[in-house]
């Protein structure tokens, strides 16, 4: 696999941008950090109200819509080089976040209501905060071991949730897409091009197979590295 | 006869011999007396990993293509509908195109065998599967849609047709004459570097303007063959070639200019006077 950093697990998104050690500036941090906090509690306190998770998408999504396009930023931290994590790996998982909320959740409104949605965003949401409380108290250089154990821990049980909790969303979402043709240009045509956005669905599922177990076992390694201090040989490419 | 005394280490744990260039491996043509050591020379070595010689990637990743595409012009069955089985296209333009695609990569694999001349014998292993998926991924993707029987032709008709084929050939006869130029400069079975210049050949006037013309040329190539099609998939094609070989004529241009004091400043990497 060569030297991935840290910013690993696309699926669930406990994407830990890490690094060992040199902590972040506060620009990754400023006015976004609380968001999912604001998100977390929005859900907590509509499922305390209305006893079920039906129409809970609907009533967090602007605010969802709104915070994980703002991720997109994580992508210029790493392109102007606060941030030392790789362009392509963020990239890669800020890209299925938003291919998750704006091209399935959104755009497919009967499955909005799924329990697998609610699977991922309850995933996404502990993950995030978990992740922004180690950057902030690590910035303020009084990180307290629980959070790190927290961050370095969580995802064990969270990345699989969040993966499956996608996974599944976009399996319900297959029948709709094939039944609408939605997304999807058909022959003949100027151009002389097709897309059928079923198929590329049954694609993106199946690349999740190679893809997690490699972000997952990063994750694991970082894990041993940053808790128990084993030192881990990478392998050269 | 001088002594030496020559330790080896493995490369993972120390730092590597080096001279020019920090981290630079030694040349083949190296001899050991030649090189700035005192009377110990410590060598390191590196597992460079399973190889494959060059002309063979180069060869199985075109003959791909040249394959494939004929298996969709041919409409064998199981690609479109079985009413359409071995059918032929209505169309000139995809008969043109057949002719061109081919006559491309005819004319790479008989350069492969006749006319580059490799600075290296061997690449990883692994090369030849990611360059094949690219190369015959895109060829099946390509002559899927141009030999489809529901393709649509150029919208500006036989004119467009005309126009891009002309740009077509024009670019591959200036390809194969930067081929040309480059082998004359580097004499059989040698592995010399010079600084290309133009010939009498017109084509290679581009040398003025350009360090790697031959990609110029290419991506000339392309662009006359999308635009013959008026076929997204190609100009796709062209675009993800574009790239790619913008990052080899970036990378070749700053080995020119490293390596000789006297590089024309005229000359842009790829495209004359922007990239």
């Amino acid at each position: 696999m060569g030297r991935l950093t840290e910013a690993a697990a696309a699926g669930s998104g406990s994407r830990a941008a890490g690094w060992a050690g040199s902590p972040p500036t506060l620009l990754p941090l400023s006015p976004t950090s609380p968001r999912w906090l604001v998100l977390a509690i929005a859900m907590v306190r509509f499922y305390m109200e209305k006893g079920t998770h039906r129409g809970l998408y609907k009533s967090i999504q602007k605010t969802l819509k709104f915070f994980q396009t703002f991720a997109l930023l994580e992508i210029v931290h790493c392109l102007i080089g606060i941030v030392p994590t790789s362009v392509i790996v963020t990239g890669v998982q800020v890209s299925s976040r938003i291919f998750m909320v704006w091209l399935i959740t959104h755009s497919i409104k009967p499955i909005q209501n799924e329990e697998s949605v609610v699977l991922f965003l309850v995933a996404w949401t502990v993950t995030e905060i978990t992740r922004y409380s180690f950057y902030t108290f690590s910035l303020l250089d009084h990180l307290p071991y629980f959070i790190k154990w927290a961050r370095y821990n969580f995802f064990i049980i969270l990345y699989p949730v969040g993966v499956a909790g996608e996974l599944l969303t976009i399996y319900a979402a297959l029948p709709h897409v094939k039944k609408t043709g939605m997304f999807s240009i058909r022959l003949p045509n100027k151009y002389n091009v097709s897309f059928d956005y079923y198929y590329f669905l049954l694609i993106t599922m199946a690349s999740y197979i190679p893809l997690f177990p490699q972000l997952y076992f990063h994750m694991l390694r970082q894990r041993r590295k940053v808790l128990h201090g084993e030192v881990i040989v990478e392998k050269d490419d | 006869m001088k002594h030496y005394e020559v330790e080896i280490l493995d490369a993972k744990t120390r730092e590597k011999l080096c001279f020019l260039d920090k981290g630079k491996s030694l040349k083949d043509e190296d001899v050991l007396q030649k090189l700035p050591v005192g009377t110990t020379a410590t060598l390191y070595f590196r597992d460079l990993g399973a190889q494959i010689s060059w002309v063979t990637v180069f060869l199985t990743e075109y003959a791909g293509p040249l394959f494939i595409y004929l298996l969709f012009y041919f409409r064998v069955p199981f690609i479109y509908g079985h009413k359409y089985d071995f059918t032929s296209s209505r169309h000139t333009v995809v008969h043109l195109a057949c002719i061109c695609h081919s006559f491309h990569y005819i004319k790479r694999l008989l350069e492969t065998l006749f006319v580059h001349r490799f600075s290296h014998g061997t690449m990883p292993l692994r090369n030849i599967f990611k360059n094949c998926t690219y190369y015959w991924g895109f060829a099946a993707w390509m002559a899927y849609y141009i030999n489809h029987p529901l393709y649509t032709p150029p919208t500006y008709g036989a004119q467009q047709v005309k126009l891009a084929l002309a740009i077509f050939v024009i670019c591959q006869l200036g390809n194969f004459s930067i081929h040309m130029a480059l082998r004359d400069l580097r004499p059989a079975g040698s592995k010399t570097r010079k600084i290309p210049y133009p010939t009498k050949n017109p084509f290679t006037w581009l040398f003025l303007l350009v360090s790697c013309p031959n990609y110029t040329y290419e991506v000339g190539s392309w662009i006359g063959f999308a635009i013959m099609t008026q076929c997204l998939p190609v100009a796709l094609f062209s675009l993800v070639g574009f790239t790619q070989m913008t990052i080899w004529a970036k990378g070749k241009h700053r080995s020119y200019l490293k390596e000789f004091r006297d590089y024309p400043p005229l000359r842009m990497p790829i495209i004359p006077f922007l990239l």
